[in-house]
C-alpha cells in the first residue's frame, strides 16, 4: 500500500508531526508566524480525547504546558519571537524542573515585534541564553517541511529521554513554505516515552538519582505525589541551599546532555570530502547554500557544505574538525552574526571566517553565498 | 524539465496564495514532480502587495524561492512594478489589461486579457478571479497539464462550487491561448 502522501506547511507538518509522537496537550496563544500548528491541533487534538488550550497570553500558555506534561502528556507549545521572550521565566523553571515539552518557535523579524512576517534567524541565542542560570538546551533546526514533521517527533523523543524542554526552531520560510509530505507508518520512526516511576508512590523520589542523571518522573494524576518548585532541590523536590546538593544537581543537570552529544548532535554533510571552503548553513539558508555549492563546484570550486541539524549542543567537535581541513568557512545566516561567532570559538583561529547576514526580511540568495565563496583566500 | 520559476502577484485578498498552493500542488501530487510554494504578504489581511511563489523541478527543489523568474502574473499595477525586475530574457508576463496599463521594459512575452472582468462578468463571481489567472497560468507555461491543474483546482473547492470553479479555469484557460496568438 502507498502512504499517504500530502502537500502541507511547515507549521501543518511540525502539528501532524506532534500527534505521530504522541502529543496530547498544547496550551499555546496565536502569533504570526507560527499560528497554523494551533489551528491544526485545535481540530485535530479533541478527536483523539487530547486537549487544547488558547491560554490568555505567552506565559500562561508556557505555565500550562508545564502543568501538562506533569500530568504526564507530551506536550507542545507553538509561538514566535515576541512570545519566546515572554516564556523565558517559565522554559528555566522547565530546566530546573526537568520537566519534558517541545517549544516550536518560528522565528520572525526582531527584536520585540519586529517583522511579523519576515523570515529571520535571530532566535537561536535566545534559545540558548533567554532563561537565566547554567542550564542545557536542546535546539533543532528542520530546512524542509518533511524535515519540520520528523525534528518534531525526535524533540519529542529527546524532551522525555532527558527530562527537558526541547526547542524546535524553523524560521518562518521553513514554516510556511508548503511541499510534499509522506507521513511515516506508525512504527517507521522512533517513538520515545518517559521512564515512569518503578517504585510505589511512598518511596518516590522525583529527583532520586540513585536511577541515573535522569530519573524517571511520575505523572499527577496517577497515585504520585511530589513537590515541584523553580528553587533549587533535593532528591524528594523540597528546597536546599545545601552546597553539596545544589553543585551536583546543576553540574547532574548539564550533564544529561553533554554525556550524550554524540547521540543529540545531528548534522549533515554536503560535498566535503575534497572541500577547501565550509559552507555552515541551517534552516532555509542551507537550501540557498546547497543551490551556491553546487554552481560553485560546477565552476570548479572545491566547496561544501556543513548543514546544522541541531544547533544546541552546538556541533563543536565537527567544527574543529573541519577547521583544521578547510582554509575558510562562510557562515550565511539570517541575523547580524549568532553562528559565526560559534563557528569562530570553534575555529579557535585555524580558518579564516566570512559571515554574510541579513535581517531586512529577505532570505539570503544563492548568488551571494556564491560571490562570498569567491572571496575566500 | 529543469528548474521552473513562477510567480503570482497582486493586492492581499486577490487569491494569489491560492493559485500558487494549487499550481504546487497540481505539479507535486498529480504530476509527480518537485514543487514548492512560498509567500510573502506584508501585515495587512487584505490589500498591500502580496505574492506567492512556485518552483518546479525534475529534481528536488533546493532555493526554494525565485531567482529569476519564467512566468510572473500581475494583477494589480503596484505588484507588476515592484516585482517584474527579475522576470527572465524570454520569460512570460501575464497581465490584467484593465489593471495594469503601465507595463515594464524587457525581452520578455507580454500577455494580458481582462482576468478580474472575466471572472466578475463571464464567469459570474469576482472570487475566482484567482482561478482565471490559474488557468491563464498553466495554458501560457505548460508547466502541468490542463488535466491535472483542473484536478488540483476541483480537489480544493467545496462541493457547491466545483462548477464556477471549472468554468473559471477553463476560461482562463482558452482566454490566454486565445490572448498569446
Amino acid at each position: 500500500m502507498s502512504k499517504k502522501v500530502a502537500f502541507l506547511q511547515g507549521n501543518e507538518a511540525a502539528a501532524y508531526g506532534a500527534l505521530y509522537a504522541g502529543c496530547t496537550f498544547f496550551a499555546g496563544y496565536p502569533i504570526t508566524p507560527s499560528t497554523e500548528v494551533s489551528e491544526v491541533l485545535s481540530a485535530e487534538l479533541p478527536k483523539i480525547g487530547g486537549k487544547f488550550i488558547q491560554m490568555e497570553d505567552e506565559i500562561g500558555a508556557m505555565a500550562a504546558l508545564l502543568g501538562g506534561a506533569l500530568a504526564g502528556k507530551k506536550a507542545l507549545t507553538s509561538t514566535s519571537g515576541p512570545g519566546l521572550s515572554l516564556k523565558q521565566e517559565l522554559i528555566g523553571y522547565g530546566c530546573i524542573a526537568e520537566i519534558p515539552c517541545v517549544v516550536y518557535n518560528v522565528m520572525r523579524g526582531g527584536p520585540s515585534t519586529g517583522m511579523p512576517t519576515g523570515p529571520s534567524q535571530s532566535d537561536v541565542m535566545c534559545a540558548k541564553w533567554g532563561t537565566h542560570g547554567d542550564h542545557a538546551t536542546i535546539a533543532l533546526m528542520p530546512a524542509s517541511v518533511q524535515e519540520t514533521y520528523e525534528m518534531i517527533v525526535r524533540a519529542f523523543n529527546l524532551a522525555e529521554k532527558y527530562r527537558m524542554p526541547v526547542h524546535v526552531l524553523p524560521d518562518e520560510i521553513v514554516a510556511h513554505m508548503r511541499e510534499r509530505v509522506v507521513f511515516p507508518e506508525p512504527g517507521e520512526l522512533e517513538v520515545i516515552n518517559r521512564t515512569a516511576p518503578s517504585v510505589p508512590p511512598a518511596e518516590y523520589k522525583p529527583y532520586d538519582t540513585k536511577f541515573g542523571d535522569v530519573p524517571p518522573l511520575a505523572a499527577f494524576g496517577s497515585g504520585y505525589k511530589f513537590h515541584v518548585t523553580g528553587l533549587n532541590k533535593l532528591p524528594d523536590g523540597f528546597p536546599t541551599t545545601k552546597a553539596e546538593y545544589v553543585q551536583a544537581e546543576e553540574e547532574r543537570q548539564i550533564r544529561k546532555v553533554t554525556a550524550n552529544i554524540d547521540e543529540i548532535v545531528e548534522f549533515e554533510e554536503f560535498m566535503l570530502d575534497d572541500a577547501e571552503i565550509c559552507v555552515v548553513a541551517y534552516g532555509s539558508t542551507s537550501r540557498s547554500a546547497r543551490y551556491a555549492v553546487n554552481a560553485a563546484r560546477e565552476q570548479g570550486i572545491k566547496v561544501g557544505m556543513f548543514r546544522i541539524k541541531t544547533f544546541w549542543p552546538f556541533p563543536d567537535k565537527q567544527i574543529k574538525a573541519l577547521a583544521g581541513k578547510v582554509k575558510g568557512f562562510i557562515v550565511p545566516e539570517m541575523n547580524l552574526g549568532m553562528c559565526s561567532l560559534e563557528v569562530e570559538r570553534c575555529a579557535q583561529g585555524k580558518a579564516q571566517i566570512l559571515g554574510i547576514n541579513r535581517v531586512d526580511g529577505e532570505p539570503i540568495n544563492p548568488e551571494q553565498i556564491i560571490e562570498k565563496i569567491k572571496e575566500v583566500k | 524539465m529543469a528548474r521552473y520559476e513562477l510567480r503570482f502577484s497582486g493586492a492581499g485578498g486577490q487569491g494569489l496564495i491560492t493559485a500558487g498552493i494549487i499550481l504546487a500542488e497540481a505539479a507535486s501530487i498529480h504530476e509527480g514532480k518537485q514543487a514548492v510554494q512560498s509567500q510573502s504578504y506584508g501585515p495587512e489581511a487584505r490589500g498591500g502587495a502580496s505574492k506567492s511563489e512556485v518552483i518546479i523541478d525534475d529534481v528536488p527543489v533546493d532555493y526554494p524561492k525565485a531567482t529569476k523568474v519564467d512566468a510572473l502574473l500581475a494583477l494589480t499595477q503596484e505588484a507588476c512594478d515592484k516585482y517584474s525586475a527579475d522576470l527572465k530574457d524570454g520569460g512570460i508576463l501575464l497581465y490584467d489589461t484593465d489593471l495594469v496599463t503601465r507595463l515594464p521594459e524587457g525581452n520578455f512575452k507580454k500577455i494580458g486579457f481582462n482576468i478580474i472582468n472575466t471572472a466578475k462578468n463571464e464567469v459570474g463571481r469576482e472570487i475566482v478571479a484567482n482561478i482565471v489567472a490559474l488557468g491563464a497560468m498553466i495554458a501560457l507555461t505548460g508547466v502541468v497539464s490542463r488535466e491535472n491543474g483542473e484536478k488540483a483546482v476541483l480537489s480544493r473547492v467545496p462541493e457547491a462550487f466545483l462548477e464556477l470553479n471549472k468554468k473559471a479555469y477553463a476560461a482562463g484557460f482558452e482566454k490566454a491561448l486565445a490572448a498569446s496568438k
